[in-house]
């Protein structure tokens, strides 16, 4: 099982490499991503230090290119293809149909890999894209549970990359508008989900309100921890109850599954967060390298650690974990 | 080339009965095309597939084009095994939902349409999927008025754009059922609660606010995304479908609005009515390139390039 960490600039990539990452994962400073944040992603200068660094260390280096182009931009998702291939990566993350057809035509050489973006809950979604532009894995959104996944990595006709750690999607991803109804940006469109630029704290006489767009989210208590409004994690009113309507601020957290996800195939892990510090991202891959090797020295005894729970906890939206979708009861 | 109308798929848990008598009344209203069968949840079981294609007998009969939409969020195996048959029948034209439709339809050599869960941002998108059969496709509902022209100026000969013109927004899917959480229930054990809501139940904010409806495992929008105003902008840009997403009231009266507009009845006062018939308002940002909960006339200018 192949360790896949996030990147979001050039300290998080040497953090992931230098804590026993296989793979990092990263994007260009543009829309082109998923993670498209101020601040955040590579120049080309920077990636072209980001690959040697990664070359130089034997590891592999994975480009997003997994939001949606329009037609007005489309030759900008072409020129981060080109980018990325000229330099030699070794996969590209794609999602849109007309890209994948883009790359496969153009660098037919090169490994693609298809996005959590792309929205494939099957088998059969998965050979539309192995058979019409060659994709050689797919990462699976974080809607299927344990058995569903073992399912999918049978039939399917490529390897099978899940979540292992962090923020987590609690809709199929690349089919959510929730952000772009309330702010015009969505992850397909713009490649943010709940951005920044939308985001107002504002403080009442009891407490802090956060507002995306002008529609509040959450409101918080006195002394109560305010978090960042992503649509998703407010609290609402449904009936006669104010709650979580959707779901609470958590992450996800597979430390106590590794072995079965291993034992149904899932060839390699990720982790999310390139929007994170590089310290989240050393201390995450550092537990994970430790739990995956554990889990593959010795998998009937493997059991996930206190110490590494509480370092995975402390990292964590809302300091609490979750296995999502994987567990049934969470549905 | 006058604009058709398209009833889409039912996205509520309805009643059995009330599902039959919906279909009748639609077999004489003027939509041109039915979208018949069940998009959101398979536990959804009152009105099975023999029942769609019966009901969809006799709407052909009524000249309806009949197009089976296929669900749109698949996990579990039998829901494969649901889908495959549906892309087996040879009689009814289906909507994929899905990428694995697709895949099922053009392998079969099957013509098919895509709805609005399948993503199709691009010409390039466009085309490969017209080369695998595509003859209709629904524009992403978060798509507005220019990237749409940019599609229809480079569309491939022979596909058909259908724009979702009316109806609750489709914004979002998930494993988990929100209907059954807000009953504090696990999906297993959902009690078919969203037969209590045939228009969804609805998601305030803490101020009140209508913000969005819950749908089985579907989050919608609280507000009706509505198009009628931009008709004559829709057919200058020659798009050949609008379609009209049922709600438990006055989806046939809305079907006759909009067929009033595509005659030439003048759109502001029919505008107003069909506002009168909406829930919970109106919104219409998406078509015009802003948020999609706002409601305005204008085109933004704030085209969403890279900062």
């Amino acid at each position: 099982m192949e360790l896949v960490c996030p990147a979001g600039n050039l300290p998080s990539l040497k953090a992931a490499i230098d804590n026993g990452a296989d793979a990092v994962y990263m994007g260009f400073k543009d829309d082109t991503n998923a993670r498209h944040f101020a601040g955040l992603n590579f120049t080309d200068r920077t990636f072209e230090k980001a690959v040697r660094y990664a070359q130089d260390k034997g590891r592999k280096i994975f480009v997003a290119i997994n939001t949606f182009p329009q037609p007005g931009g489309f030759d900008r998702w072409k020129a981060a293809v080109d980018q990325a291939a000229e330099h030699g990566v070794d996969a590209l993350i794609l999602a849109d149909i007309g890209v994948l057809d883009y790359a496969c035509n153009t660098w037919p050489e090169l490994r693609l890999h298809l996005s959590v973006q792309a929205s494939v809950t099957s088998a059969e979604g998965i050979r539309f894209y192995h058979e019409n532009f060659g994709i050689r894995r797919v990462v699976l959104p974080r809607v299927l549970s344990v058995n569903q996944v073992a399912h999918v990595t049978r039939e399917s006709p490529v390897p099978v990359e899940v979540f292992g750690f962090g923020s987590l999607c609690v809709m199929v991803e690349g089919r959510c508008l929730l952000s772009s109804y309330a702010t015009g940006r969505s992850p397909n469109t713009y490649g943010a989900c709940s951005p920044a630029s939308h985001v107002r704290w504002e403080e009442t006489g009891d407490g802090t309100n956060t507002r995306l767009n002008g529609v509040l989210i959450d409101h918080y208590g006195e002394g109560e921890k305010a978090g960042y409004p992503t649509l998703c994690k407010g609290r609402f009113q449904v009936g006669e109850h104010t709650f979580y309507a959707l779901e609470e601020p958590t992450s996800l957290n597979t430390l106590s599954i590794l072995p079965e996800l291993r034992k149904i195939g899932v060839s390699a892990i990720k982790v999310e967060g390139r929007q994170r510090s590089p310290a989240y991202v050393a201390q995450v891959t550092a537990v994970m390298r430790t739990a995956i090797d554990e889990c593959l020295r010795d998998p009937e005894n493997y059991q996930p650690r206190g110490k590494w729970m509480q370092k995975l906890a402390d990292v964590s939206e809302g300091s609490q974990t979750t296995l999502g979708a994987y567990h049934r009861p969470w549905q | 080339m006058t604009i058709k109308l398209s009833i889409g798929p039912i996205q509520y848990f309805w009643e059995r009965e009330r599902v039959f008598e919906f279909y009748q009344q639609a077999a004489d209203c003027p939509a041109d095309i039915v979208y018949l069968g069940e998009v959101i949840c398979s536990k959804r079981r009152l009105v099975k597939v023999e029942d769609w294609v019966a009901i969809g007998r006799e709407l052909k009969q009524n000249g309806k084009e009949v197009v089976l939409s296929s669900l749109t969020l698949l996990e579990a195996a039998s829901e494969m095994g649901s889908l495959r048959k549906l892309c087996q029948n040879d009689e009814f034209m289906v909507e994929a939902n899905d990428i694995s439709a697709v895949q099922l339809l053009s392998t079969a050599g099957k013509r098919f349409v895509t709805g609005p869960g399948v993503n199709i941002y691009n010409t390039r998108s466009l085309q490969v999927l017209v080369n695998k059969g595509l003859k209709r496709w629904v524009l992403p509902v978060e798509l507005g008025l220019q990237p749409l022209k940019d599609l229809q100026a480079g569309r491939p000969a022979g596909v058909e754009t259908e724009v979702f013109a009316l109806g609750r927004l489709p914004l979002a899917y998930s494993a988990r059922c929100y209907t059954a959480r807000s009953h504090n229930l696990p999906k297993d054990d959902c009690q078919f609660k969203c037969i209590e809501y045939p228009d969804g139940r609805l998601l305030k904010t803490r101020e009140d606010e209508d913000f969005l409806v819950l749908n089985g495992i579907q989050t919608q929008s609280a507000l009706t995304h509505q198009v009628l105003d931009q008709l004559p902008e829709l057919e200058n840009l020659a798009v050949d479908i609008l379609r009209i997403s049922p709600q438990h009231e006055h989806t046939l009266e809305v079907v006759d609005i909009f067929d009033a507009g595509r005659k030439g009845v003048e759109l502001a006062p029919l505008c107003e009515h069909l506002l009168s018939l909406l829930p919970l308002g109106a919104c219409n940002g998406y078509l015009l390139e802003q948020a999609g909960m706002q409601f305005g006339s204008e085109v933004s200018h704030d085209t969403q390039q890279a900062v």
